[in-house]
């Protein structure tokens, strides 16, 4: 037998692959810590945004006794918040509603050392009722347009110069300012695109007749209305759309096309059964995310849709359908872009802003999370 | 072809009796039936520049026609031509002549390519089945016909499952995955699929390329089995498949139809040299 242990040296000679140090091996050492700080720095930005804004926001929102929520905050709709004292020594800070309303109670009491925060009172119900209707419109307008425009760009057409231009003006709309989106929104939606009445503007570029009735179509724009700010978001997110959906598209084998054109299914059976119903995941997904990103956009409603103040929710007294869609509203982004940059500030304004802002990334992020999961689920169901 | 005609006449009459069984359609009388009738055709996936070129063939009712030859010789090109799968590339097309299947021309204006893909079925070379289950995948090509009603889908499915060899395996998981099946089995599901639709012609491209010999052999038994419903054309890169699963066999090489005689006759006495240096491993 031949033993191994013999041919090992007892004693231990010089380590053969010792470091030899030198200028490669600074140089390489100094390159990865580089790169890994420059990754950390992300790190630190996200910590240093959520960290803060969970910190000053949370309290807002939530509380230490039952219900553990701040109810209030999240049911009303942004006021003036007043702050008093009373002659008998009292300090108040009350809503402006609850501040009349106090008024009209205590009629004895004398205010001395009264001062109003503008936006600092209520809550944020008005807002967030009206981002969710932006949004919601966005996602209907810009699904619909994106899946078809996605759905002939990658099955339908042929290649060519014009299919090239088309992407490439796809491509441009992407890099496209958010404030230009804005005034694109407002020159278009809301100044001219068309609206079917019987009395049409002075101010509409042209009105067309419909026979054998009274109306027109009027082309004299929806006006500054949740319509146009939604379709303005729509056009927004399309590129992101159309490339999501395109991109699903082109995920989905060949050969599912294949078997289904070969047992004489046509160009939109062998489309609508073995092609998208396997892309549709993706598509969602994908879109899901644009979505919440032009969700958060200021720019592009601060012209066409939103209020800085509305004391009504979007369905009180509102005149049908027509009615409630070509209403302002107030929207998340640019109630946080008024409390934070449009006010005097003070400390009383501190906390709407903050909570406003929790409770804004909270639903972005549960929507992003949504969107997560359901490419998980559906990955775990679909697979080729 | 005339002449070839004439040479396989007689080559039959010296065929044993148990090739002769091996190799004989089950429908004698049709065996002369044209089926698939290529008229001097000559295709090309960009305009000028042909791939195949100037091929003549027939293929008769009930047989199983073998394509052989060397990767990129334009077999494929013309399976795919047959059902006109082709047209999903925009260059692609025939420059020259004319394809009749079952004596009518399918370039022809009046013909719809859809209605032609219902009698022409296909099965491919990476077995493809849909992420749906077992059953849906070979109702498809019945319910997009409109076919919805569950008798005649259950028929059908069990039907086109039992002739594809797999419904004993399948039975009792009919609502399961496609896709969860052995390779072998898939590509039975996809046999079954394409033959659901009772298409009078089956193209196979190289319909075992990617599976074991076991599931390999088991599949040429399909084939055989299938011949006496179906007319069917195989793609194959195996000569001893070609050898075993077929009628007749041609040779294509570098967009030419070589040689095309029955398949007894190719592999014991071809009458081209080439042939000859490819069956025998010379080249390919």
């Amino acid at each position: 037998m031949h033993d191994i242990s013999e041919e090992i040296p007892k004693h231990r000679t010089a380590n053969p692959f010792a470091s030899k140090g030198g200028a490669q091996k600074r140089k390489d050492v100094f390159t990865a810590t580089a790169l890994r700080l420059a990754t950390y720095f992300i790190l630190l930005c996200a910590g240093y945004i959520f960290v803060d804004i969970i910190i000053k926001g949370a309290p807002v929102v939530f509380k230490a006794s039952p219900p553990f929520v701040n109810i209030d905050f999240l049911t009303k709709s942004p006021e003036t918040l007043m702050t008093f004292e009373t002659s008998d020594g009292a300090e108040h800070k009350l809503d402006f509603s609850d501040y009349s309303q106090f008024k009209r109670d205590f009629p004895d009491l004398k205010i001395v050392e009264e001062h109003s925060h503008a936006f600092s009172g209520g809550g944020i119900l008005g807002p967030l009722v009206g981002t969710a209707l932006l949004t919601g419109i966005c996602i209907i307008v810009a699904l619909f347009v994106g899946l078809t425009t996605a759905i002939y760009l990658n099955e339908y057409s042929s290649k060519g110069r014009f299919m090239d231009l088309i992407r490439l003006a796809i491509m441009n709309l992407a890099g496209v300012p958010s404030v230009v989106f804005g005034l694109f929104g407002l020159g278009l939606f809301c100044l001219v695109a068309p609206v079917i009445t019987d009395a049409p503007m002075e101010s509409a570029l042209f009105t067309v007749p419909i026979l054998f009735t009274k109306s027109y179509i009027s082309f004299q724009g929806w006006g500054t209305c949740m319509l146009a700010g939604g379709f303005t978001l729509a056009v927004m997110v399309l590129p992101v759309i159309i490339a999501a959906c395109e991109e699903s598209l082109k995920a989905i084998p060949m050969g599912f096309r294949e078997a289904s054109l070969a047992l004489g299914a046509t160009k939109w059976q062998t489309i609508a059964k073995s092609v998208l119903p396997y892309a549709f995941p993706g598509m969602l997904t994908a879109s899901v995310l644009g979505i919440t990103r032009v969700a958060g956009e200021t720019a592009p409603i601060m012209f066409t849709a939103a209020l800085s103040h509305k004391d009504k929710l979007p369905w009180q007294d509102v005149n049908g359908v027509g009615g409630f869609l070509s209403q302002s509203v107030q929207a998340m982004p640019y109630h946080i872009y008024t409390v934070a940059a449009r006010i005097p500030q003070s400390e009383y304004t501190r906390p709407m802003q903050y909570g406003s802002v929790f409770v804004f990334l909270v639903v972005v992020m549960l929507f992003a999370a949504l969107s997560v999961f359901l490419r998980i689920h559906y990955r775990k169901k679909i697979k080729w | 072809m005339k002449t070839s005609m004439s040479e396989q006449e007689k080559q039959e009459e010296v065929l044993t009796p148990e090739t002769k069984t091996a190799n004989q359609p089950v429908t004698r009388e049709n065996t002369h039936d044209l089926v698939i009738d290529v008229d001097n055709v000559s295709f090309g996936y960009v305009p000028g520049k042909d791939v195949l070129r100037d091929i003549t063939m027939n293929i008769n009712r009930g047989e199983v026609t073998a394509f052989i030859g060397p990767s990129g010789c334009g077999k494929s090109t013309l399976l795919r031509c047959f059902n006109r799968m082709n047209d999903l590339i925009p260059t692609a097309g025939i420059s020259k002549g004319e394809i009749r299947i079952l004596g009518t021309d399918i370039h022809a204006p009046e013909v719809d390519v859809i209605e032609l893909r219902k009698h022409v079925g296909m099965v491919f070379q990476k077995y493809n089945p849909f992420p749906k289950s077992i059953y849906e995948n070979v109702a498809f090509g019945l319910r997009i016909q409109g076919i919805n009603g569950k008798q005649a889908l259950d028929q059908a499915v069990e039907e086109s499952l039992r002739y594809a060899g797999l419904w004993e395996e399948v039975k009792d998981r009919l609502n399961a995955s496609g896709l969860g099946l052995s390779g072998g089995q898939q590509q039975r599901l996809c046999i079954a699929r394409a033959i659901a639709v009772r298409p009078k012609i089956v193209l196979m491209d190289e319909p075992c390329s990617a599976l074991d010999p076991i599931s390999t052999a088991i599949i040429e038994e399909l084939i055989t089995k299938l011949r006496s419903e179906f007319t069917i054309v195989i793609v194959t890169h195996n000569m001893q498949q070609a050898a075993r699963v077929s009628d007749r066999t041609a040779f294509f090489y570098l967009g030419n139809l070589i040689e095309m005689d029955r398949t007894t006759t190719m592999f014991s006495n071809p009458s081209k040299k080439q042939t000859e240096d490819y069956i025998s491993g010379r080249f390919g």
